[in-house]
């Protein structure tokens, strides 16, 4: 028995190397990989400082991770120490303001998806005397909550830009695709689409955590409805599983996102994808730093108390070549 | 007082060995309650819903259920055997990620990525059965340990390989075509195209059927779930079937991780969270039993299909997408209260 399963492990073994001896890509692959130089400055001489980030940002998200890099760029560069912490539920984001401040923390910035759940935790921060921005959700309520400024796209009007950009187009009917359930920001966009469409306008809620159900899930809708000439989605990752939709179902149906990955600029280029609203998450993750070192160094405030947009940016074919060479390195 | 003096019963055959028509022998099998629930939700779809006619469509149901029924038979298997295993969604996921990042880092042929994936989902599923059965702490607490390592894993290793969430595209690297032809390939009858993965899930659970019962791993599959000291006592190898049960939930996740890669080229860390449900869902809905020692393989398929079904079915027709995780909801619960009745029918009917 024993003698025999050795057997069985050493043959294993040996077609493990054999095939990995001859089992060599000739193509793609890290090899194939070029040395994407990423965002990078000189060193500030202020003193030392530590900033806590805190998101409702899901991990493993391809988004949150280039507001992450926007953050610890700008973070070398002010020789800042920072602190990046996520939970998708609000109370829990609430905990982690908490935390940041007992940790007292020189700075703190914040996403605002459910402003009545994290303005009080919020003005805490601020009464202990640390000042806060935010970042990417929250438009409407940063000026009540108290915070210095706000970086970040207005989704309904990202969600208005894409549904002119589908206007001009003379489509007729768009089907936007809703990737989580009741999150404020997502339903925002469909219905900033909804507003400036000039054609027929549905909705549909799909699994954002299962491919294939995604895009089955599509795929029966535009069975549904053969009307459906236009789709936009509501994410990068869920682009890629539309495209496979329309395949999938033979439908005419042209498509366009929101949002940015390296996986977009391909299909930009290859036209199954007509366009991509980026709100340049970088940015968002950068100035939130930034600002936090610069109000700590010298006093500054950006926006003047108004939001200070990072989108909505339109990339199609146009300058899809100029942005595309930044989402290869994962910084777009 | 009158004295009735029974007729005893011919004594040729022993009762526990009457014959029981062949109806009720039919309806007392594990399945046969969730394919009447899977009869009348395809009805009502049909009914309702002009589009869900078409055989295209049925394509795209099939398609769905199978991605969710490959791993639902192993999940069964292992439900009949006793265990739980919260890790399976995850788990798809982690296998894509290994076969594509270390194909991709090593500039390596595809399939070298295939199998190194294999070997390292197998080791997850051993260690799952090995934790299970050598501490004897329920199985849903030590695969929801390993659950939320692999969450941990997923995310962790990609962003420390890679430097992104998502694996880079692999689909220009050599063994991509064959390996996608073999995972995720789709063919044309009659004009419908149909999912490799669905010829797959007909096998898997053609296999796991016959094991159930016409070998004697299938007898011992059944014994360790109805009582796992009993069955020790009468010389069933009761841990190397538990465990084996784990790897056949991790080969069939590798499996549904492969088609899920050679799909869609990358593969985002964060998939997969939640599936772990639907599968247990679907083995439940076919009637396993969620205390072990009863079910079957393709009880699990047709709860696979139910849930494919009823999760399109909706969007077929065209309902509110609002309300579309209540219908989800109403349409489970009515699948589930209509085997429970047909199955008791079937028992009473003995």
């Amino acid at each position: 028995m024993f003698r025999s399963r050795k057997r069985l492990l050493a043959a294993v073994l040996a077609l493990g190397l054999v095939v990995t001896a001859g089992g060599c890509s000739e193509s793609g692959g890290k090899q194939a990989e070029e040395g994407a130089a990423g965002v990078g400055a000189g060193k500030a001489s202020t003193a030392r400082i530590t900033i806590a980030m805190v998101t409702h940002g899901a991990p493993g998200d391809t988004f949150w991770d280039i507001i992450q890099k926007g953050a610890k760029a700008a973070a070398e560069k002010d020789n800042v120490d920072l602190k990046y912490s996520s939970d998708p539920s609000s109370g829990n984001q609430a905990n982690l303001i908490q935390s940041a401040i007992d940790s007292k923390v020189d700075g703190i910035a914040v996403t605002m998806p459910d402003p009545p759940a994290l303005i009080p935790v919020i003005k805490k921060a601020i009464a202990a005397g640390i000042p806060v921005v935010a970042i990417n959700a929250g438009i409407t309520s940063f000026a009540e909550s108290g915070v210095l400024s706000y970086f970040g796209s207005d989704e309904s009007l990202a969600g208005e830009a894409g549904g002119t950009r589908a206007s001009e187009g003379g489509y007729k009917h768009v089907l936007c695709v809703i990737q989580f359930q009741g999150q404020v920001q997502l339903e925002d966009r469909c219905n900033g689409v909804k507003k400036t469409f000039t054609g027929k306008w549905t909705k549909i809620y799909v699994n954002g955590a299962d491919r294939p159900s995604e895009q089955s899930t599509i795929a029966a809708k535009l069975k549904q409805d053969p009307s459906i000439d236009f789709i936009i989605t509501l994410g990068a990752p869920d682009a890629l599983a539309a495209i496979n939709a329309i395949k999938d179902s033979g439908s005419k149906a042209k498509l366009g996102t929101f949002d940015f990955n390296p996986q977009i600029p391909p299909k930009i280029q290859s036209g199954e994808l007509q366009f991509a609203i980026d709100q340049q998450p970088y940015l968002q993750g950068y100035e939130a730093v930034d600002s936090l070192w610069l109000y700590k160094a010298n006093g500054n405030i950006l926006g003047g108390g108004k939001p200070t947009l990072t989108g909505p940016f339109l990339v199609d074919k146009q300058n899809v070549d100029f942005v595309g060479k930044f989402a290869a390195a994962g910084t777009r | 007082m009158s004295q009735t003096v029974a007729t005893p019963a011919p004594p040729a055959r022993d009762e526990r060995l009457g014959r029981r028509s062949a109806l009720a022998r039919l309806l007392a099998r594990p399945e046969m309650g969730a394919l009447v629930g899977a009869i009348v939700i395809y009805i009502v779809f049909f009914i309702v819903a002009a589009p869900f006619r078409e055989a295209t469509s049925l394509s795209t149901v099939l398609y769905q259920s199978s991605t969710y029924g490959i791993v639902a038979v192993a999940v069964a298997l292992l439900m009949i055997g006793g265990e739980f295993d919260l890790s399976a969604g995850v788990a798809v996921t982690s296998s894509a990620l290994v076969a594509s990042m270390f194909s991709y880092q090593f500039t390596a042929n595809m399939w070298v990525g295939v199998v190194v994936s294999l070997v390292v989902a197998l080791a997850i599923g051993f260690v799952n059965g090995y934790l299970v059965v050598k501490t004897a702490i329920p199985s849903f607490l030590v695969t929801l340990g390993t659950f939320f390592m692999l969450r941990g894993l997923n995310l962790a290793m990609t962003k420390q390989v890679t430097g992104n969430v998502a694996t880079n595209d692999v689909s220009n690297i050599d063994g991509f075509g064959s390996a996608q032809n073999v995972f995720a390939s789709q063919f044309t009858v009659g004009g419908v195209s149909i999912r490799i993965t669905l010829l797959w899930w007909i096998l898997f659970v053609a296999v796991a059927t016959w094991v159930l019962l016409r070998t004697r791993v299938g007898n011992w599959i059944y014994a360790v779930g109805g009582s796992a000291p009993s069955s020790r006592a009468v010389g069933v190898p009761v841990n190397r079937v538990k465990i084996g049960l784990f790897m056949a939930v991790s080969f069939l996740c590798w499996f549904t991780g492969m088609h899920t890669l050679f799909a869609f080229n990358t593969v985002q860390s964060g998939l997969g969270v939640g599936n772990e449900f639907i599968y247990i869902v679907a083995a439940v809905v076919g009637g396993c039993l969620l205390t072990g020692g009863y079910g079957s393989a393709i009880g699990a398929a047709i709860g696979a299909f139910i849930f494919g079904m009823a999760q399109l079915g909706i969007v077929y027709a065209g309902w509110n997408p609002d309300w579309f995780y209540f219908f989800l909801g109403a349409l489970l619960l009515g699948a589930i209260l209509l085997n429970t009745y047909i199955r008791r029918r079937a028992e009473a009917s003995r």
